[in-house]
């Protein structure tokens, strides 16, 4: 009976209804989501590069995966695009099977393979041009190349272009046939820090134009300055998924005190103040569960008598949640 | 299949083809040079005047003017050696082949005794012998004609007698047509393919309505152009300078777009099974330089002992090749038919083979 209403409701959202229709019914767009990921697995022989995850990206959000290399995340968002094929699970996009409609998929889609490349003497305009043709569409290319600033580097050749404009070829072709989602597959690796700004940019005027954003990265500052959300994966899984104020919050310590010192001052806390006490590059970290730990710990540190410095308290990043969350499965802690 | 994507990526390609300078060079400027190279060594009507060397002992009018009229034949070109040496040891000593001797009582004997000797020093192992002793031999006619106030009864109007049948130049034609619609498709393609589906290039395509039909077909167009065009330029070259005389036909044709429709898929094929660009590389050339030298491409393969002639009909090049000849330079349609029906074959398993093997994206 409850499959039966299901249908219905296609049926009156004017959706295209068939056999096809039928077997990824249960998982079409529902409630504005435009992606939905049931229980997806894949393997590499004996690698799970993906195992049994679930997420769904609502429109309109700029959704990031994040993880470190090798975590999945590129798999999964080849899955997505439908250039992959999953080995198990249920995967709707735009309410099309990747694998089997690509090719109507495509056409909604804009995608930014990782390392994206382009015939080596061929121009940005001309680029976009050869998009227009294929996607048979009429595209105005100087407002394109504006929306991406590569004016000056209009017509000059790829190769010579330099990697964060290289990028930005990749960002204006994905504009040509006015996706509705856009994947942007770690898109500001091995850029300088001003390349990535610009780039954040463009994906920031995506957003704003209402367009949904799929990005995958390793740079956590990326994540948490663009995303809506954030699932963070690691070992084929995700294990947090939630705004990035969100996992702070959730897995976050909230706040806690560095200083600067040496071993003596570390190992002295570490006995004394019975609380998870790190150590990075001369800076030491104190996790504070409560307040009143805030005064146990300075008082500690003042009656010690040990030398130090640059007495702060900080807030937990998203970096600092996703090195522990990752840390912790590394270390088994987490399934 | 959709006209205007192929058209998009043709376009594309062709501008990624020419902006690239070796691209250009070898599919255009590199066959000319070859027919240029080959024309010019094997072409023999062009042959330069032969030297002769003379010692010249005659009192009289009639040895210098002998020597004179061998020089206004064109094929010989007299030099005068130094009086006074021994005339064979002259020329021993410094390796000539050609040397006449006129002797000092020449004139005195054509005019009292009605007769006189000239001397022609030669060496038989030198081919410009038979030359050199042919126009002396002639001049000497001509001037016992004119000693003995006759005329000439029979004018010799000169022609080649096989002028219908083929020479050097016609087999070159056909061979080096073969050779560009080998080389620029399988130089390229394997490359290409191997390099595309290393950096992900193939899967960005495959994310675009581009179909890998439609890819590959365009690619087929572009290198049908280059062998037509390399077709045209090696033809007027050859006819032009060389004054090959091959047959243009219309059968021409389906040899050329077959040919390259051939090598387009063989190329694919190997770029596309290989595991990296190098190996690509390896099995590439493994693959053209055999084919290339031992498919009758430079040399009829007549001329090879018959085993290696044997092992040419394993090549699809070979076939081309007979083909183009059998149609250009002996028209000879039944051969040509069964050349072509053999390439039909070979094109429809390879390009099916690289259409199957060939992936958009991955499993």
């Amino acid at each position: 009976m409850g499959k039966v209403s299901v249908i219905l409701i296609f049926m009156n959202e004017g959706e295209e209804f068939g056999i096809l229709g039928a077997t990824v019914s249960n998982i079409k767009e529902q409630n504005g989501s435009v992606i939905i990921v049931k229980e997806l697995t894949k393997s590499y022989g004996r690698l799970k590069a993906i195992d049994e995850i679930d997420f769904s990206v609502q429109k309109g959000e700029v959704f990031s995966l994040l993880g470190p290399n090798g975590a999945g995340k590129t798999t999964t968002v080849e899955i997505l695009e439908g250039i992959r094929k999953a080995d198990a699970g249920e995967v709707a996009v735009l309410g099309l099977d990747p694998w089997k409609d690509g090719y109507e998929l495509h056409k909604r889609i804009g995608v930014i393979p990782q390392g994206f490349r382009f015939f080596d003497k061929a121009t940005p305009r001309e680029a976009i041009l050869y998009y227009a043709e294929l996607f048979g569409r009429k595209v105005n290319a100087e407002h394109i190349l504006k929306l991406v600033e590569l004016e000056d580097a209009a017509d000059t050749y790829f190769e010579q272009l330099s990697g964060g404009q290289k990028q930005k070829v990749g960002l204006a072709l994905a504009m040509v046939n006015d996706a509705e989602i856009l994947f942007l597959d770690e898109p500001t690796t091995g850029l300088d820090p001003q390349a990535r700004r610009s780039i954040w940019s463009v994906i920031e005027s995506f957003k704003l134009q209402g367009k949904t954003v799929f990005l995958t990265t390793h740079y956590l500052d990326e994540a948490e300055r663009l995303s809506d959300r954030v699932a963070i994966m690691n070992h084929g899984k995700i294990i947090a998924l939630d705004s990035p104020e969100q996992l702070v919050s959730k897995y976050g310590n909230s706040k806690k005190l560095t200083l600067a010192g040496d071993e003596r001052m570390y190992i002295f806390l570490r006995k004394s103040a019975d609380m998870d006490v790190t150590m990075r590059d001369g800076t030491i970290e104190v996790p504070l569960k409560q307040s009143k730990d805030l005064l146990k710990v300075i008082s500690l540190i003042e009656n010690s008598g040990i030398p130090y410095s640059g007495l702060s308290l900080k807030n937990d990043s998203l970096e600092d949640v996703f090195i522990s969350l990752v840390g912790r499965m590394n270390e088994g802690e987490l399934d | 299949m959709n006209l205007r994507r192929v058209l998009a990526d043709f376009s594309v390609f062709r501008r990624e083809y020419l902006r690239n300078k070796e691209g250009f060079f070898f599919a255009l400027v590199f066959p000319v040079i070859l027919i240029l190279l080959f024309g010019a060594i094997f072409s023999g009507n062009n042959h330069s005047p032969i030297n002769v060397y003379a010692l010249n002992e005659d009192n009289g009018p009639l040895g210098s003017s002998f020597l004179n009229s061998l020089n206004q034949s064109g094929a010989i070109k007299v030099i005068i050696a130094p009086s006074g040496s021994v005339f064979p040891d002259y020329l021993l000593k410094n390796s000539y082949s050609q040397g006449i001797l006129i002797p000092s009582n020449f004139t005195y004997s054509i005019h009292s005794a009605g007769k006189a000797v000239i001397i022609m020093y030669s060496n038989p192992a030198d081919t410009s012998t038979q030359v050199a002793t042919g126009v002396v031999n002639s001049v000497a006619e001509a001037f016992n004609l004119k000693l003995s106030n006759s005329s000439n009864f029979i004018a010799i109007v000169q022609k080649s007698v096989n002028e219908s049948s083929p020479s050097y130049i016609d087999f070159l034609i056909p061979g080096l047509i073969g050779f560009t619609v080998l080389t620029s498709p399988m130089f390229s393609m394997v490359n290409l393919s191997a390099e595309y589906k290393k950096s992900k290039f193939f899967k960005q395509l495959s994310l675009t309505p581009l179909t890998k039909g439609e890819w590959l077909t365009s690619k087929i167009i572009w290198y049908v152009i280059i062998s037509m065009i390399s077709f045209v330029l090696m033809t007027a070259t050859g006819t032009l300078l060389f004054g090959a005389n091959v047959r243009i036909t219309p059968l021409v044709l389906p040899f050329v777009i077959f040919g390259s429709l051939l090598f387009v898929s063989l190329g694919m094929l190997v770029g596309t099974i290989t595991k990296s660009i190098e190996s690509a590389g390896v099995i590439g050339n493994i693959i053209t330089f055999p084919m290339m030298f031992l498919s009758g491409t430079f040399f009829p393969l007549s001329i090879m002992p018959s085993w290696l002639a044997r092992i040419a009909h394993i090549f699809p090049l070979y076939y081309i090749i007979d083909g183009l000849t059998a149609t250009m330079v002996y028209d000879n349609l039944r051969s040509a038919l069964i050349d072509l029906a053999i390439i039909l074959v070979i094109c429809l398993i390879l390009s099916i083979a690289a259409v199957m093997a060939f992936k958009w994206r991955e499993e």
